[in-house]
């Protein structure tokens, strides 16, 4: 008989989200994913300015700030005509990387670490055999005996105290904790430097959007103008904070959290073969280098792999009515008319209505045979999909791009994996380290670029032609995606009568953590913990790390728009 | 009293390899942060050499996480390392190691042991439409959640304008009934820190003040710090002389904008916004909104979400006073209201206007004087 276990809260992600798992033999055999909070955004969006979009769905997430705001602008301006200036790109590619070296980088130690560091132990390291590890691994000047030595002091009386505070009740000790002490420390160590390193990476976007959390876009480019002559403007002494900003964020990434990632990595390669899940990957591409439009020059790549099969990529359309689906079976929301829980509706079409049809709180448990999360059910040509850094990166190895096989290679080669152990916990942890480093180097190139362009003569930020109402069509529909640190997000938007009809988000976590389909094909979360070993049923350490592994943002997934049964037809601009 | 023998912040900076230099330098700084006066230095340090630590707790409901994101932004020097540890951050959904009954259990042994001791945070509003189903933790509704924590809580902070206010679940037409705490719990002190996010040294001055002094910092009328919430982001702007003088931009990236003009015309929310931004700025001294070129967008008022669009000017908004006036002349279009005030603004405004321009000139000529 297997037993029914409840992780809720899962910390250490952004939002609320609730795991019931079914184990029995010591194994994972049924699971359930639940997301148990909602703001119903999309409907306090309808009536507003297009333009304002922007700043309300920036509001789904401050973790991964400003990528709602980066998808919103290009959905408005898809759905208006507008071709932002390449300086504009530019910035908002910069400011895009800055995003991943900073969120990748606060998942890894202030997220997931405390899945795989066991502080605890790291009190009974020896710090000069620690300097010397630290320095076999990494040139990283911080590593003498006597700094770790210092670390381990502090965290010693820390813990002396009786007062844990965040790391009080963690799961120290537990047997699947596998790193020696000295590893323990290091890690601990950087811990705290990566909390004091993260605040210095995001002035970039304070630079050019004005504050971190939550920077300012602009349908039509960006607010910050270039001028050389004018101390407001972005002017030689802002570029040069960038560009010191951007060598120091690099220089972290490649010292600090990769030598970091691969020395815990080494010890925990049976995660290899375990949290694997779907599959599948989706990718909606990136950071383009010849403008959004020209989905070839991205350097995320955009396609769809199935059934981990790396020799075939396919292409994908957010427009087609029939590749994105969302399905409600499973979710706290009633489709008009036949079919309610059994039919898929594209973004453009779709409409729901909330009902909560779970348990009276206070309980125990959800009826996870019935609806059981407010989150949708997304998926691809029928098929569930994991979408994230690991989806990117095999996207970007299968499609035989050079920077992406030169890291992957070298990666498999130094840490003696398979390829097949991609498809896995550690693939998708290690995966998210991969990008933090093409990442660092991306943003010096479209640095690189912005100085370039300035110095030809073209300080163009914004294209303002279309930014008056008078000046759009009546109606107008626009899709816009990103490849937020997450994964694959797109908004949809209808523009009728210069205000926005519709409004709707198909967001990352909604892809990975959504309850199962009428199907009852398992999304990603459910499908990555099924046969995941938990040594003891009373702590949930094997889950967390799995689910941590996808690194999970919850205000973002939950999501309703109601379009009262009106849909729009397309326009013409929107051939694709 | 409490059962457990806190050490002080002195104890707590001077065992983690700080001295009592850095100390001083931590406690000015602070001092400084929180508005004192150089001679009220001392004071802080003798408090934080004697003073317990505090536990917290920090609830998250229906938010983003963009505060405890700030929160973690501030650019304090030893915030990173002492904050967050001389706080005794015992539960918090964001950094906590425990999940699940663990992390409960973090927060019942924290309720039970510090009972009307610790300090109580609150990130995010509460949906009560519904029976409260909106926002779910560990089987419970966030306003059961809320009512626990509260009820021995010494002083409740509500972060951002989702506590404060609500925020953007709650603009209209506000379908989970997002609810600031302010209406939900009554008979405790609540300290209101609004803004979306709160920049994070304000974040951090709010909690050393508590600390420090164990008091809560003076409050304006609608419950925000005195210290960073008692001007408009328009009076601390550097870019007000633009104001003054009838200097717009009129479309982003326009001369005007190359040239920091006043961003009123294109939606800039300052006038009507309180907020220390203009004077501490963003991410540690770096920028703020206008500084970057785009208007303020008032996230730290009240209902600003539904305080009109952004790009529309401020004048639209019932209530707006003299600056509705003297803004029209920019454009020499005197409106018949406000017409003292104003006319006076415009003779004053004219003669700015000139030198400024002359000013731009004298530059431009300095600058050709210049070998090529």
């Amino acid at each position: 008989m297997s037993k029914r276990i409840v992780v809720d809260p899962v910390t250490r992600i952004e939002g609320h989200l609730r795991v019931e798992a079914d184990i029995e033999n010591g194994k994972i055999v049924d699971a359930f994913s639940s997301g148990t909070m909602v703001r119903l955004l999309e409907e306090i969006l309808r009536g507003r300015d297009p333009r304002d979009a922007w700043a309300f769905v920036g509001r789904v997430c401050g973790v991964c700030t400003s990528t709602h705001s980066l998808t919103s602008v290009r959905t408005v301006e898809d759905a208006l005509d507008i071709v932002v200036p390449p300086n504009a790109e530019l910035v908002r590619n910069l400011m895009h990387c800055v995003l991943y070296m900073h969120d990748h980088v606060v998942h890894f130690y202030h997220l997931h670490a405390m899945d795989w560091v066991d502080v605890v132990a790291a009190l009974k390291a020896d710090p000069k055999k620690t300097s010397e590890l630290a320095q076999t691994i990494s040139k990283w000047p911080k590593s003498s005996p006597g700094y770790f030595s210092d670390i381990q002091t502090r965290i010693k009386k820390f813990v002396d105290s009786g007062q844990l505070g965040i790391f009080a009740n963690g799961y120290w000790g537990h047997p699947a904790y596998k790193l020696p002490a000295e590893v323990n420390l290091i890690g601990l160590a950087h811990y705290l430097e990566a909390l004091d390193w993260q605040k210095e990476i995001v002035k970039v976007q304070a630079i050019f959007g004005g504050k971190n959390p939550h920077p300012n876009y602009l349908v039509g480019g960006m607010a910050c103008s270039i001028s050389l002559d004018d101390v407001s403007g972005i002017n030689a002494e802002r570029l040069a904070y960038v560009h010191q900003l951007l060598k120091q964020g690099k220089e972290f990434i490649n010292q600090v959290y990769i030598p970091d990632l691969m020395a815990i990595a080494s010890f925990y390669k049976d995660w290899g073969a375990i949290g694997g899940g779907l599959g599948n990957y989706l990718v909606y591409g990136d950071l383009p280098t010849k403008g959004y439009r020209d989905t070839a020059s991205y350097k995320f790549p955009s396609g769809a792999i199935l059934n981990k099969d790396l020799t075939k990529v396919y292409d994908v359309d957010l427009r087609k009515e029939d590749e994105v689906q969302e399905f409600i079976t499973h979710s706290w929301y009633d489709y008009e008319g036949e079919g309610s829980k059994t039919k898929g509706l594209h973004p453009w079409k779709g409409e729901s209505k909330i009902n909560y049809t779970g348990p009276k709180p206070p309980f125990e448990h959800l009826d996870t045979t019935k609806e059981y999360s407010y989150l949708k059910t997304p998926r691809w040509k029928g098929n569930a999909m994991e979408v994230g850094p690991l989806a990117r990166v095999l996207v970007g190895y299968a499609r035989g791009r050079e920077d992406y096989k030169a890291i992957v290679d070298k990666t498999l080669k130094d840490l003696d994996i398979p390829v097949a152990a991609l498809f896995s916990t550690l693939g998708r942890t290690a995966a998210r380290g991969l990008e933090a480093i093409l990442a660092a180097d991306w943003a010096l190139e479209f640095y690189d670029s912005l100085i370039a362009n300035i110095k030809a003569g073209d300080t163009r930020m914004a294209e303002m032609s279309k930014f008056e109402p008078s000046t759009w069509p009546k109606v107008a529909l626009g899709v816009g995606h990103s490849e937020a640190p997450r994964g694959a997000l797109a908004h949809w938007i209808n523009i009728k009568d210069e205000k926005i009809a519709n409004y709707q988000l198909v967001v990352p976590t909604t892809w990975n953590a959504s309850p199962r389909d009428s199907k009852g094909q398992m999304s990603a979360y459910e499908a990555a913990l099924i046969d995941t070993p938990v040594h003891d049923e009373t702590q949930p350490l094997e889950i967390i790390r799995t689910i941590h592994s996808f690194d999970p943002c919850m205000a973002c997934s939950v999501h309703l728009y109601d379009e009262e049964g009106k849909t729009i037809s397309r326009i013409s601009v929107l051939g694709d | 009293m409490l059962e457990v023998k806190q050490p002080t912040y002195y104890e707590e900076v001077i065992r983690k390899g700080y001295d009592r230099r850095d100390f001083m330098k931590f406690a000015s700084m602070m001092a400084a942060f929180i508005g004192l006066e150089k001679s009220a230095i001392g004071q802080v340090a003798t408090a934080m050499e004697t003073k317990p630590r505090i536990p917290i707790i920090w609830l998250h409901f229906q938010e983003c996480t963009c505060c405890s994101e700030s929160f973690i932004r501030s650019s304090h020097p030893m915030v990173a390392d002492i904050l967050l540890d001389m706080v005794s951050l015992d539960y918090t959904e964001t950094l906590m190691a425990a999940s699940g009954v663990q992390a409960e259990q973090s927060l019942k042994n924290t309720m039970k042991k510090y009972k009307g001791e610790y300090i109580l945070c609150v990130e995010g509003s509460v949906p009560v439409a519904a029976d409260g189903v909106y926002c779910m933790i560990g089987g419970k509704t966030s306003m059961h959640i809320l009512e626990e924590a509260a009820a021995d809580a010494k002083a409740i902070i509500a972060w951002g304008s989702c506590a404060s206010n609500g925020c953007v679940q709650s603009a209209k037409p506000n379908p989970t009934q997002a609810t600031p705490i302010h209406k939900l719990i009554t008979g405790k002190p609540i300290i209101k820190v609004p803004g979306c996010p709160p920049i994070g040294e304000v974040m951090a001055g709010v909690i050393v003040h508590l600390l420090t002094f164990g008091t809560i910092p003076e409050l304006d009328r609608v419950g925000r710090p005195k210290a960073f919430y008692s001007k408009r982001v328009h009076d601390s702007c550097y870019r007000r002389p633009y104001f003054d003088a009838g200097l717009f931009v009129e479309t982003f990236d326009d001369e005007n904008a190359k040239k920091g003009y006043c961003l009123y015309n294109v939606g800039c929310k300052g006038p009507t916004t309180y907020n220390a931004c203009g004077v501490m700025k963003w991410n540690g001294g770096t920028s703020y909104p206008i500084q970057s070129g785009h208007g303020c967008i008032g996230c730290s008022e009240e209902n600003y979400w539904d305080n009109g669009r952004l790009y529309d000017r401020a004048s639209s908004f019932a209530g707006f006073g003299i600056e509705a006036s003297a803004d029209n002349i920019g454009k020499i279009a005197l409106g018949a209201t406000g017409v003292a005030i104003a006319a006076h603004a415009v003779a004053t405004n004219f003669g700015k206007k000139e030198s400024i321009h002359e000013l731009e000139v004298e530059g431009k000529e300095s600058e050709h004087e210049l070998p090529s």
